[in-house]
């Protein structure tokens, strides 16, 4: 393998993780914007989950008005810039364009979508402002998609938005958990940042809030509280040795990677544990670090992996080979993992060595901090339990949105669902 | 293989693709090269009174992604000495014995139409266009458009050019007339030898939103334009059927002009009686190699249908063009959707029912197939037109073929609808919803939802 040589530099690490959706130019976007149909009740409208008017905005980018297109997709989805990049738009608004039925390529919505949001990013015009002060005040937790969304739902309805947030930067997986060729964390800072520069709400970091005080100072200064905190750490497995050295989980794996780029440490022979998307990021990136080998190990058949198609396809193009039924049973090793004995369905046992073992089994779900709320229902596998309309809780102060709800899924349902809360939260509060 | 040579009013050419009089033919350089690439004929820019050209010329409408779907341009004509253009005109015509190389002139009094008819005769020119129809500059001026808009001053000149001419003349007509016919029938009478039209129709192409000016923009100002290109086409073959058609014109042979860029453009305007085609707007997008696909997809026609000249079919689609009233209003058709093909888009049905007849369907269960209502189709083939995917929707023939009546026989016959509330009118009885049904949408509809809202 080794297709990618181990980079020893910023400008090594950016080449073996170019973007995948890099920005247009006017000349593209011009000419892709022509080829949309502007199809009646178009069907990438309902693909969005934020129901984006997709046709609309490419019609106005078609036609120069780049501040307009940039409102229609902020009006519907207040990290428009990060799901134009991240989404995966194969699956949703692409996947549902009508050219697809002629196989005709479809209308590439996602890089337009970044070319409208961007253009307006990148000019010192703004969007909005916050609407008139309602005197009260919103905490929200966790300053992820679904918090950052909420936030500005909240202030254009003029509700003051103070949030907590553990981490030290904005967005949450977003920032911590997109693989590096989907998004560059400068374009999630600077997005919030625009956000933040026109709306005005706070945010506080390395507040994580973990106490019982915390949540009685908490429901006394706030009139609504928002959970916007997502999944917690990598799930163990409890299989032996998975305390040896180099194993580690793929949420922190990818952290690291976000933050410290080509210092990360990889191995030279990686074993992937899983088969959902989280599993593919972590095993491409490994191989675009360098890695001499990368096998992704997934305990069932190719077909069963929960991770989308062109996910896994990524992750073979970068070099990865997928080894399938194949449960790990122990992981071996003194101090240092040396490798990982498998199990098939039908009994036979076989090893791998590794000098990495990730681990993308899942992450664990936050129910010791949700213990610390009274009356907050969780679903049986400790998600919170919500009011689908409006996203409020069991506790009737307490609203919630995005992973902490729905165990884990796009930057765009965090979106959705941290808007849907703050209308939530104004309807409660007005009623 | 078919023989493309012509003989047009005596002007014999390899082919009938000829470049038209503008910037394409201005120097010899350029119609040396056309030739070179397999044009059959060339009009010189028009040579004439003196001029000085302004910076900034063209402007072009686009549509979505297609570049120059109409041109205008405020360019006058040759500014160049009339000294250096007969240079090159007699190089040529001396290289290219055989090829129409045809001399487009604009004067303006009669000893000047004769001494310049002398000198391009000298030049060896094959003919002689007179240039009629320039609406912009040259018209201020008493000439071009200003002549082709004034059937007398036109006839005038055709007879003094007519008393000078030693080889054709062919006539070019501004399509800036209400009745193209009135300066036709001016020009045979005046026993000019060959029309050409369209020049030009006078334009602005569109403002700029910054400079409020019209395009293009000539420090800060701009004038009016000659449009042309594919923008155009319609109207040049209208106004080319128009001649055609008429009794003391049919016979003269016309070139037509006016956005033609492919072999179909040619056919058509061949189909409505042109003997020859001149090209301008496709040459200064594409340059002169598309002639290449004109003479291959004109070959091919002509193999198809068995013809071995132009002449076996040109004009074969006049006696096709009537009036209205010669319709036969008992031709039915509906549209049909061919449901493996469609992907969709429902474009048809928004059409259908914010623009037309309310005549498409969509499914109740959300999948997005439409399907015609037949009863209430009025064929009016608009869902064709905007499907966008390749036969697709198809209009099919529903009458049986033997009923035949049409206005003009109804109106003899004294069975027209004649009364506000006549029972005979055609929309009687046809279905339409009732207005407040425009609040019932099936579907999620964002224009819809903000409507309500």
């Amino acid at each position: 393998m080794a297709e990618y040589k181990r980079p020893q530099n910023e400008e090594e690490f950016k080449d073996n993780f170019p973007q995948k959706k890099p920005l247009m130019n006017d000349t593209q976007a011009y000419y892709e914007s022509s080829r949309c149909l502007f199809c009646y009740d178009a069907p990438c409208i309902n693909a969005c989950p934020t129901d984006i008017d997709i046709p609309l905005f490419i019609k106005q980018i078609n036609t120069g008005n780049m501040e307009g297109a940039a409102k229609t997709i902020y009006d519907s989805n207040w990290l428009g810039n990060a799901c134009g990049t991240v989404c995966p738009t194969g699956v949703l608004c692409e996947g549902a364009c009508v050219y697809n039925n002629q196989e005709v390529a479809p209308v590439q919505i996602g890089r337009l979508q970044n070319f409208a949001t961007k253009s307006i990013i990148n000019s010192s015009n703004h969007l909005y402002k916050p609407g008139k002060d309602k005197g009260k005040s919103i905490a929200i937790i966790g300053a992820g998609p679904a918090g950052i969304a909420c936030a500005c739902e909240l202030r254009t309805l003029g509700y003051k938005v103070d949030i907590f947030e553990a981490k030290s930067e904005p967005s949450g997986l977003v920032i911590y958990g997109n693989a590096p060729y989907k998004i560059t964390n400068e374009d999630i800072i600077q997005e919030v940042d625009f956000l933040q520069n026109q709306l005005g709400f706070t945010i506080n970091y390395d507040s994580a809030i973990n106490s019982k005080e915390q949540i009685i100072d908490l429901e006394s200064n706030y009139e609504a509280i928002f959970l916007g905190v997502g999944l917690g750490a990598t799930a163990y497995r409890n299989i032996p040795g998975e305390e040896l050295q180099g194993v580690i989980g793929a949420v922190e794996f990818i952290e690291d990677l976000k933050m410290n780029h080509f210092k990360t440490d990889v191995g030279k022979k990686v074993i992937v544990l899983g088969g959902g998307n989280t599993a593919m990021d972590a095993a491409s990136e490994s191989a675009r670090m360098g890695a001499n080998t990368v096998i992704l190990a997934y305990r069932g058949s190719k077909e069963k992996m929960g991770a989308y198609d062109f996910e896994y396809d990524l992750a073979l193009g970068a070099g990865v080979k997928g080894v399938f039924d194949a449960s790990p049973v122990e992981i071996i090793g003194k101090e240092q993992v040396e490798a990982v004995k498998f199990a098939r369905a039908n009994g036979e046992t076989f090893e791998l060595n590794a000098d990495m073992v990730i681990k993308a089994t899942g992450q664990a779900k936050q129910a010791p901090f949700y213990a610390l709320i009274e009356n907050l229902e969780l679903e049986s596998d400790d998600r919170i339990k919500v009011n689908s309309k409006t996203n409020q809780t069991t506790n009737d102060k307490y609203f919630a949105g995005g992973d902490a709800i729905n165990g884990g899924a796009e930057v765009v349902n965090g979106a959705y669902d941290g808007k849907l809360a703050a209308q939530g939260i104004h309807k409660w509060l007005t009623k | 293989m078919a023989d493309l040579s012509i003989d047009f009013a005596g002007i014999k050419a390899p082919n009938p693709f000829w470049l038209a009089s503008a910037p394409p033919t201005n120097t010899g350089y350029q119609i040396m090269k056309a030739y070179d690439a397999g044009w059959g004929g060339a009009v010189w820019k028009t040579l004439g009174m003196p001029t000085i050209n302004v910076s900034s010329r063209y402007g072009a409408t686009n549509y979505r992604d297609t570049r120059m779907a109409g041109f205008n341009n405020i360019e006058l004509i040759s500014d160049r000495p009339l000294e250096d253009n007969l240079r090159e005109m007699r190089e040529v015509t001396k290289r290219f014995p055989n090829h129409a190389t045809i001399a487009s002139l604009m004067v303006d009094t009669r000893d000047q139409w004769i001494d310049i008819i002398k000198q391009v005769e000298d030049a060896g020119a094959k003919g002689i266009e007179l240039n009629f129809g320039c609406p912009h500059g040259m018209c201020e001026r008493g000439m071009g458009s200003a002549v082709g808009q004034d059937p007398v001053a036109l006839k005038t000149i055709v007879e003094w050019v007519m008393d000078a001419a030693n080889i054709p003349v062919i006539t070019k007509l501004s399509p800036n007339i209400s009745h193209i016919t009135d300066p036709g029938v001016a020009a045979v009478e005046a026993n000019t030898d060959a029309i050409s039209l369209i020049n030009t129709v006078k334009s602005i192409v569109g403002i700029d939103l910054d400079s409020y000016a019209p395009y293009p923009v000539v420090d800060g100002k701009g004038s009016n334009g000659g449009y042309c290109g594919p923008a155009v086409k319609p109207i040049a073959l209208h106004m080319l059927k128009d001649l055609k058609q008429h009794p003391a014109i049919k016979d003269i042979p016309i070139s037509g002009i006016g956005g033609i860029e492919n072999w179909r453009d040619v056919v058509e305007y061949i189909l409505l009686g042109a003997t020859s085609v001149q090209v301008c707007t496709a040459v200064m997008h594409y340059g002169f190699g598309i002639v290449r696909e004109m003479e291959s997809g004109l070959l091919k026609f002509m193999k198809d249908k068995g013809y071995n000249t132009i002449y076996d079919f040109a004009g074969k689609a006049l006696p096709n063009v009537l009036e209205w009233k010669d319709l036969n209003l008992k031709y039915d058709v509906k549209a049909s959707i061919n449901k493996d093909k469609c992907i969709g888009c429902d474009l048809c049905y928004i059409a259908c029912d914010d623009g037309a007849h309310q005549a498409i369907e969509l499914p109740q269960d959300g999948t997005r197939i439409p399907a015609i209502i037949e009863e209430n189709c009025v064929g009016c083939n608009l869902c064709s037109l905007v499907c966008p995917v390749e036969n697709c929707i198809t209009m099919v023939r529903k009458d049986n073929g033997t009923e035949h009546v049409t206005w003009d026989e109804l109106t003899v016959s004294e069975k027209i609808p004649n009364t506000w509330n006549d029972d005979r009118a055609g929309g009687k009885g046809h279905y339409v919803p009732e207005p407040s049904e425009a609040f019932k949408t099936i579907r999620k509809d964002k224009s819809g939802e903000r409507a309500k809202s």
